[in-house]
């Protein structure tokens, strides 16, 4: 008897030292992304470089500034959830007011084939695809403006697209579980009213669901902010203003990019860069977690 | 109705069906695009022999070899630790504090985008713990990468079991651990598996958190001793290669060859989850 009490609480202690792992493990994370990534702030200073424009690690006289950084990938994500969203939560609409079975499964299982294809796939087609595209607007669009720096079709736009198509299949899978979680009686109501099925479906159904669809979007969000390979091939290589067609950087990509080869402070700014993607996420896990609990409460 | 109402409604419905056209559409051009560029790449040599200027051949065998290992350590440490954790949500914690702490932290855990990751096993396990850039780096890596899929997975699996099955094996004398080893992982095991094939293809498709950790090293593993050796060696997997080849290299008939395995393996990965989620759904009706 004796023995079985022994194993059993042993048992339970390797259980719970598994689950404690997670916490462990967030912990170390985010205590070694504060350890390697604040010295520089006070080196460089707060200022020069969370704000400053010029980025040049490797020149005689080293400036680390970081906002282009910043700010292109505030853009990039920006403009990609604002493209991919909508297309996203159509098809949601679609999968899950309008499919008949057999088509919705295509569609089902189209997008979650999607969201299986490594991103270096998605990169590489964006390489040989869109950016040769981009070389050719931007050839037209720039062809008597002598200041502009061609990219050869790396540019922001190509990073946007490919984002909005890899952030599509996270909101499409959150927005249908949560237009299918609308109850079927406030359908049946607006029906019943005179409403036609596409006014349902815009003014009852995914008002009812917003709070699901919002989730979706950030969720999305947090995807579009650390999607770094796909991005690094087809966004080009200079830190720039994020106009469509500039070659960016952003926050994912400039760690990518250069923490092969940096040294010394290069690198130590490289890990700021790294705690500043953190506290971002951070942020975004939070409203997650806030969105999530208002949903569990409603329902 | 109005003819007004009824243009709108035609507009948003036309929206609706080329929104919901273009995922499918994007998904067999992708498809299309890369066998059409890859396919003539692949062949056995390919899949066989090690790139080298010397012989003449191109091939990714080292890749392959090396994407082998890191699923393998990955999964021989993740999986366990990913279902004892589901193991301890499910069956032995009560509500309270550390609960919603775990789940929590397992939230954040995949959250966290794969470059960070990548970034903090270089500081920790490749610098902090001298294991520099290696297989065993990126595989430590990838454990807590993978973590939260499994365990989530085994959760839901975990829950479908009947409580019934359990009361009934406690109610004969079992005690709580050997109910669990006999009735309820092997009545959750089909989506147990399907947890464990997903992190492997969630492995199989990494990049960012093993460009930093794992290196880049294609050769292949001298004999029996250099196989046991590589875990501590420098190995570029699939996706490292195929980054590589596709920029620094510029060799793109290997990029694209590279993309054909890994969307078949993808291909694969998803058709047995689907057969598996099948069979699952069976078992429950009975």
């Amino acid at each position: 008897m004796k023995k079985k009490a022994i194993i059993e609480i042993t048992a339970k202690c390797i259980f719970t030292l598994c689950a404690v792992l997670a916490i462990f493990a967030v912990c170390s994370i985010t205590i070694y992304m504060f350890i390697k990534g604040t010295p520089t702030f006070h080196r460089v200073g707060v200022l020069d470089l969370l704000f400053g424009t010029k980025w040049a690690p490797t020149a005689e006289n080293p400036s680390y500034g970081i906002l282009y950084i910043i700010l292109s990938s505030i853009v990039g994500t920006a403009a990609a959830v604002l493209v991919g969203v909508p297309i996203g939560l159509l098809t949601a609409v679609f999968l899950s007011e309008m499919a008949e079975k057999r088509i919705g499964g295509i569609v089902r299982g189209a997008v979650e084939l999607l969201a299986a294809i490594p991103s270096v796939i998605y990169g590489l087609i964006g390489m040989m695809v869109l950016n040769p595209l981009m070389y050719q607007m931007e050839k037209a669009l720039y062809k008597d403006n002598p200041a502009h720096q061609f990219t050869g079709g790396a540019n922001m736009l190509s990073a946007i697209i490919v984002l909005a198509i890899m952030i599509l299949p996270t909101v499409i899978s959150i927005s249908t579980s949560s237009l299918q979680a609308v109850p079927q009686i406030l359908r049946s109501a607006s029906l019943g009213l005179g409403a036609t099925k596409m006014q349902t479906i815009f003014k009852v159904v995914i008002p009812a669901a917003k709070s699901g669809i919002l989730t979706g979007v950030v969720l999305g969000i947090g995807r579009a902010l650390g999607e770094a390979m796909a991005i690094n091939m087809v966004a080009g290589g200079a830190v720039n203003i994020p106009l469509p067609f500039n070659s960016v950087r952003t926050l994912t990509t400039q760690i990518v990019s250069e923490m092969g080869y940096a040294q010394g402070l290069h690198r130590q700014v490289l890990f700021s860069v790294g705690l500043v993607l953190y506290i971002f996420i951070m942020i975004v896990n939070f409203i997650l977690l806030k969105a999530r609990r208002k949903g569990v409460g409603e329902a | 109705m109005t003819k007004s109402r009824q243009i709108k409604d035609f507009i948003a419905k036309l929206l609706i069906y080329l929104c919901s056209a273009f995922s499918v559409c994007l998904l067999v051009g992708i498809i299309c695009y890369v066998f059409v560029k890859g396919i003539r790449t692949v062949n056995w040599s390919f899949l066989t022999s090690v790139t080298s200027v010397l012989k003449g051949t191109v091939g990714i065998a080292g890749n392959i070899v090396n994407t082998l290992i890191i699923i393998l350590i990955t999964m021989i440490i993740a999986a366990p630790i990913g279902i004892g954790s589901a193991i301890y949500l499910n069956e032995y914690a009560k509500p309270g504090k550390l609960v919603t702490l775990i789940e929590y932290a397992t939230e954040t855990l995949s959250g966290i985008p794969s470059i960070l990751f990548g970034l903090f096993g270089m500081m920790f396990f490749g610098e902090k713990l001298g294991l520099g850039y290696s297989l065993l780096t990126g595989s430590l890596t990838l454990i807590l990468m993978v973590l939260p899929l499994i365990t989530r997975n085994t959760q839901e699996a975990l829950k479908t079991v009947p409580d019934s099955y359990r009361n009934g094996a406690i109610g004969l004398g079992s005690g709580k651990w050997h109910m669990i080893r006999t009735i309820l992982i092997p009545s959750a095991m089909p989506g147990i598996i399907t947890g464990v094939i997903l992190a492997i293809g969630r492995i199989v498709g990494e990049s960012a958190a093993l460009l930093f950790t794992a290196g880049s090293a294609k050769l292949l593993p001298k004999g029996l001793s250099g196989l046991l050796q590589k875990p501590l060696q420098s190995g570029g997997t699939l996706t490292i290669q195929m980054y590589l080849s596709a920029t620094s290299e510029g060799d793109f008939s290997t990029a694209f060859g590279i993309a054909v395995v890994l969307l078949i393996i993808v291909l694969l990965i998803n058709l047995g989850t689907k057969l598996l989620t099948a069979r699952f759904d069976v078992n429950r009706k009975d």
